[in-house]
């Protein structure tokens, strides 16, 4: 079953036909030319998809396009403007990636979660979970980045990358 | 993916309606599960009905000093509301040891509640399950343990619940309100899942196109300290092997009362009464919380290849239970 929908990807408007069956991140990459969230296991295991929804951080490859019509699609590519965002300064300042696969994702979901953590959302490794002030510190940084694998295992860099953008 | 009609429901009745009418209909909130379900043909439904906008996403006071949740409220949101962090401990910590930050954005209190298990043979269909085939047959009794059940299993099916946030919502004597084509009713989360028994295909207690609407905590008692704790092969993204939610009352050295429930153990939120029993009046002690998880644990049946959860059960419990007694000193 086809349908249209409206898709704002990195703030540029699309009208789409798409099958029920395609996900956000199919849309993205094989209608829209958007290459830039990965397809790693398309199972929502490894993160390689995160998108921003509407300001949110979520997994493109569990999204039914269909079911997100009209959303504000942010990917990496996006969060750039007109020069690197200061996370993906910090990637390359650290050299936080080996072969670059879960990069995009890596950033994405970074921007999104320090957006949670200013507005005071604890994790599983709050120490006061009623704190409002979020201290960002590597084990929180890690807990809250867990859903994004990378299997060079370049976190000892991606910790200190975000560490050094959450830290400013 | 079997190619399947997708609809936005405007109404409850009719979505309702919808479900019973066709038998290959299917509810789709988040969709974190039941998308990755369909990708892998272990369910194909022709048609999804969207029901996100159906139901709240709000979490309100109740009268009775209480809160009712939204089934549309994100994971993350529930997670985070201040009043859940202050008075629901052992919720908020349960949801922020699920999943990760991507999925609870997404997953639902209602979805989440009615997530199937992660069972590697439900979810790979090339393999013999009783819970997706009625009468195939159950690979995981000559296969992989780790992540089977210990208590309340049937020789048909020995697979977990997934949920963490149901754990502690099994703890916290919340109650479950369903839309159905009948009336309203409410569901005590401890008997919205169910045991196996001899037809596991079926998860919980709801009828064909009942929908669930909210979730409702009772007011938390103002001594009652609660936790979650999970035991799990890595340090984060995980499932649970053994999890542990409990709230503690202590006063005068000895436990006035006590909730307690288990994850990782059973096919449901495993409500561990008989340990909650057991350590009523008893001492707070190390001692009074080992007798209590030898009682409850003295019905598990472990298969071969989890043994092992049964010691790590116990330890849990006291651990969660030790730390609950040191913070109320």
């Amino acid at each position: 079953m086809d349908l249209e929908i409206e898709l704002r990807v990195d703030g540029t408007e699309h009208r789409l036909t798409v099958d029920t069956r395609t996900t956000l991140l199919d849309a993205l990459r094989e209608q829209l030319g958007n290459t830039s969230p990965k397809k790693g296991c398309d199972h929502g295991q490894c993160g390689a998809c995160t998108l921003l929804l509407d300001g949110r951080r979520v997994l493109g490859c569990l999204a039914p396009a269909v079911a997100h019509q009209g959303a504000d699609i942010v990917t990496a590519a996006g969060l750039a403007d007109g020069e690197l965002h200061p996370l993906q300064q910090s990637f390359i300042a650290h050299d936080a990636f080996q072969c670059g696969y879960c990069t995009p994702g890596q950033i994405v979901s970074a921007a999104g979660m320090l957006q949670e953590a200013g507005a005071g959302w604890p994790s599983a490794a709050a120490k006061d979970l009623g704190a409002t002030d979020v201290v960002l510190d590597d084990e929180e940084i890690a807990e809250r980045m867990s859903g994004n694998l990378c299997r060079c295992a370049a976190y000892a860099n991606i910790v200190p990358a975000i560490a050094e953008v959450a830290h400013r | 993916m079997r190619p399947f009609r997708y609809e936005r429901a405007d109404e409850v009745s009719a979505a309702v309606t919808t479900l019973v009418r066709d038998p290959e209909a299917a509810y789709l909130a988040g969709g974190t599960n039941l998308v990755d379900l369909m990708r892998l043909e272990v369910v194909t439904p022709e048609l999804l009905i969207d029901i996100r906008r159906l139901t709240s996403d709000r979490i309100e006071e109740l009268p009775d000093g209480g809160l009712r949740i939204g089934a549309a409220v994100p994971n993350s949101d529930l997670a985070a509301d201040p009043r859940v962090r202050r008075r629901y401990p052992v919720l908020s910590q349960a949801l922020l040891s699920g999943a990760s930050g991507q999925l609870r954005n997404l997953a639902t209190t209602g979805g989440n509640l009615l997530q199937r298990t992660r069972c590697p043979y439900f979810q790979d269909i090339t393999t013999a399950c009783n819970k997706r085939t009625p009468g195939a047959g159950c690979s995981a009794m000559e296969g992989y343990q780790r992540d089977m059940a210990i208590l309340g299993a049937s020789p048909t099916c020995v697979a977990t619940h997934p949920s963490d946030m149901a754990v502690a919502l099994a703890a916290l004597d919340a109650v479950v309100t369903v839309a159905g084509p009948a009336s309203e009713r409410r569901i005590r989360l401890t008997e919205l899942h169910r045991l196996p028994e001899a037809d596991p295909e079926r998860d919980t207690v709801l009828a064909r196109g009942e929908l669930i609407t909210g979730v409702e905590l009772p007011p938390p008692h103002s001594a009652l300290r609660s936790r979650y704790r999970k035991v799990r092969d890595r340090a984060s993204y995980a499932f649970a092997l053994i999890s542990v939610a409990a709230a503690l009352e202590v006063t005068d050295g000895a436990v006035r009362d006590a909730r307690i429930a288990l994850g990782g153990v059973a096919h449901k939120p495993w409500r561990a009464t008989t340990a909650e029993a057991t350590l009523r009046g008893a001492p707070a002690t190390r001692e009074s919380f080992l007798d209590a998880a030898a009682a409850e644990l003295s019905a598990a049946r472990p298969l071969p290849g989890n043994a092992f959860k049964v010691p790590l059960a116990r330890n849990t419990m006291v651990a969660t239970l030790l730390e609950l007694l040191e913070e109320a000193r």
